[in-house]
């Protein structure tokens, strides 16, 4: 009796292995969450240096238009044209996108059927992993000369990354889509067409109506990577830190400012604080971005 | 009696693929009267319902051989316009399917496919299909909620509502009451006969009390034949084939 009561209280090879197991994951997530919370100190201390340390206006950094955070003796930090350039190329590129997002998507799963998806799915993937080097090259040497040739100017501008950012969102906005668009019950469609709807009815007052929410996570999806993307942008908008007053005139991002500036500044001095705080413009945007999805996610479920 | 046979289907087979699932059904539907489909699991039986109102086209590799007439004009024919026919002929589905927007707009999704603006006519038709469905004391106050935010019956009520509302002359139900409770199935029978003096009905089910009360004619279907099809009572007191009485007196299944 006693050996058995011994060899059910001492601890068997299983629940060792379970132990250790947990352990390893732990150890895992407390070293992620230890990045993640120095780089979150990081930015933000940096960032709020120029503030606090630097005694810049708070007011002045988001509505003044004038950067040029190394001039003396006044040193300029209006962040306001970039902010504008960022939103600007955003929202632009989100609205071109959305449409042609939408149609891909519908034309994948409700349309064309099997062979569709075959061919399309594979090239919507190879879309999303071409590097942005390459988006930003094609964007040099195609979009820019188009744009300067049908829009006029000289054809760096808020327009240029606006169509650049369009075929890099594109991909990500469809795939996302067609998820959601798949996620729609095939009783829908059945009901629909059992009271007597053609099937282009049904797709856009049953299918895509139910997955709006599904939608809109997409886009904001989308304009998440538009608002974070540098390089393709940084080179078609022809980097000047001006209020843009057109949208073929060149303009600057938060993104495009950081990379052009990084390598000039002095870890520190204002300058080099003053591209942190646009860095943490971008992380607190990425996080609102990061929010609405959720937020959007927990009302549209169905 | 011949004479006012709504749908006529004549030596209807259908086939997934290669595989033949109906082996030449000859089915007739009589007016204004609610004839059930019995019969075990992959009899056949929902097969052939929805072949009614040709929903077997969205499946891919599905043929379909013989004639069924809806008022003399054959449903296959090349020139039938399936979106004019599933007008006329409404489906129940197994499951409650109600979209995810409100009632009202569940009940009007037939009539404004048609066109119907007017607010009046649309008004009018939600209470008079809600209350022939029985479901309009439930939802009158609510009809701008979703409709998911009902129970189960409730929804397949409002999706019988949904059909009665686009008016058609035949109504197909699959098996509507086999995912509710008791209760609510108590509520959708009595709903069906309330309206089956108006309109044509055909419903597949597994429950046999529920065949034998609602039902004016029955059919029983095995492996994809129609063994046998005469008047409920019939088929329930003195059925003429073996099987028929087998399967009623659970002799296999």
């Amino acid at each position: 009796m006693d050996a058995v009561k011994t060899e059910l209280m001492k601890k068997s090879k299983a629940s060792r292995q379970d132990q250790r197991g947990k352990l390893i994951s732990l150890f895992c997530i407390f070293l992620i969450m230890l990045v993640v919370l120095s780089i979150l100190y990081m930015i933000t201390s940096k960032g709020l240096a120029t503030f606090f340390e630097n005694k810049m206006s708070f007011t002045d950094f988001f509505t003044k238009k004038v950067w040029n955070p190394s001039a003396k003796p006044q040193p300029l930090v209006g962040a306001l044209p970039m902010i504008v350039g960022s939103f600007g190329v955003t929202v632009l590129s989100a609205i071109l996108a959305a449409p042609f997002a939408i149609a891909t998507a519908v034309f994948m799963t409700d349309i064309s059927g099997k062979r569709g998806q075959a061919i399309l799915q594979p090239v919507i993937e190879l879309l999303v992993g071409i590097p942005s080097v390459v988006y930003g090259f094609i964007g040099l040497t195609v979009v820019v000369p188009f744009t300067r040739a049908v829009f006029g100017g000289t054809g760096f501008g808020i327009l240029s990354g606006t169509f650049v950012l369009f075929v890099m969102v594109l991909p990500t906005v469809t795939s996302m889509y067609v998820d959601s668009l798949k996620a729609v019950p095939r009783f829908y469609r059945e009901a629909s067409l059992a009271l007597g709807a053609t099937r282009w009815q049904t797709i856009y007052k049953v299918i895509i109506r139910a997955s709006i929410p599904g939608l809109l996570t997409a886009i904001i999806f989308g304009m998440a990577r538009a608002f974070g993307e540098a390089l393709a942008v940084q080179m078609v908008i022809g980097n000047a830190s001006i209020l843009p007053q057109d949208l073929v005139s060149p303009a600057s991002t938060l993104t495009s400012v950081l990379t052009t500036g990084i390598g000039n500044t002095v870890l520190g001095t204002l300058p080099n604080n003053a591209l942190w705080s646009l860095a943490l413009v971008l992380l607190l945007m990425s996080l609102v971005f990061n929010l609405l999805t959720r937020f959007i996610g927990k009302k549209g479920a169905f | 009696m011949a004479n006012n046979n709504i749908i006529t289907a004549e030596n209807v087979r259908l086939y997934y693929g290669k595989h033949e699932a109906l082996h030449g059904i000859d089915l007739d539907f009589p007016e204004k009267q609610i004839t059930a489909l019995i019969g075990p699991s992959g009899s056949g039986k929902s097969t052939f319902l929805r072949s009614l109102n040709r929903m077997n086209d969205l499946i891919p590799d599905v043929t379909v051989t013989g004639t069924i007439r809806l008022d003399g004009s054959d449903i296959y024919s090349p020139q039938t316009d399936t979106v004019e026919l599933r007008k006329r002929v409404g489906m129940v589905f197994q499951q409650p399917n109600p979209f995810p927007f409100s009632v009202y707009e569940n009940v009007t999704y037939g009539l404004r496919l048609a066109g119907v603006k007017d607010k009046k006519l649309l008004d009018q038709r939600v209470e008079e299909s809600l209350k022939l469905a029985a479901v309009w004391d439930e939802t009158k106050d609510h009809l701008k909620d979703n409709a998911l935010s009902f129970s189960g019956g409730q929804q397949q009520r409002i999706c019988i509502a949904r059909v009665l509302a686009v008016k058609p002359e035949i109504i197909l139900l699959d098996e509507p009451t086999s995912a509710l409770d008791p209760v609510s199935s108590a509520k959708v029978e009595d709903s069906l006969l309330a309206i089956k003096n108006q309109y044509t009905i055909a419903i597949v089910t597994h429950n046999m009390q529920q065949a034998s009360r609602i039902s004016d004619r029955t059919a029983f279907f095995l492996n994809g034949k129609l063994i046998e099809v005469d008047n409920t009572a019939n088929i329930f007191l003195n059925p003429k084939q073996q099987e028929t009485s087998d399967y009623l007196n659970g002799k296999f299944g």
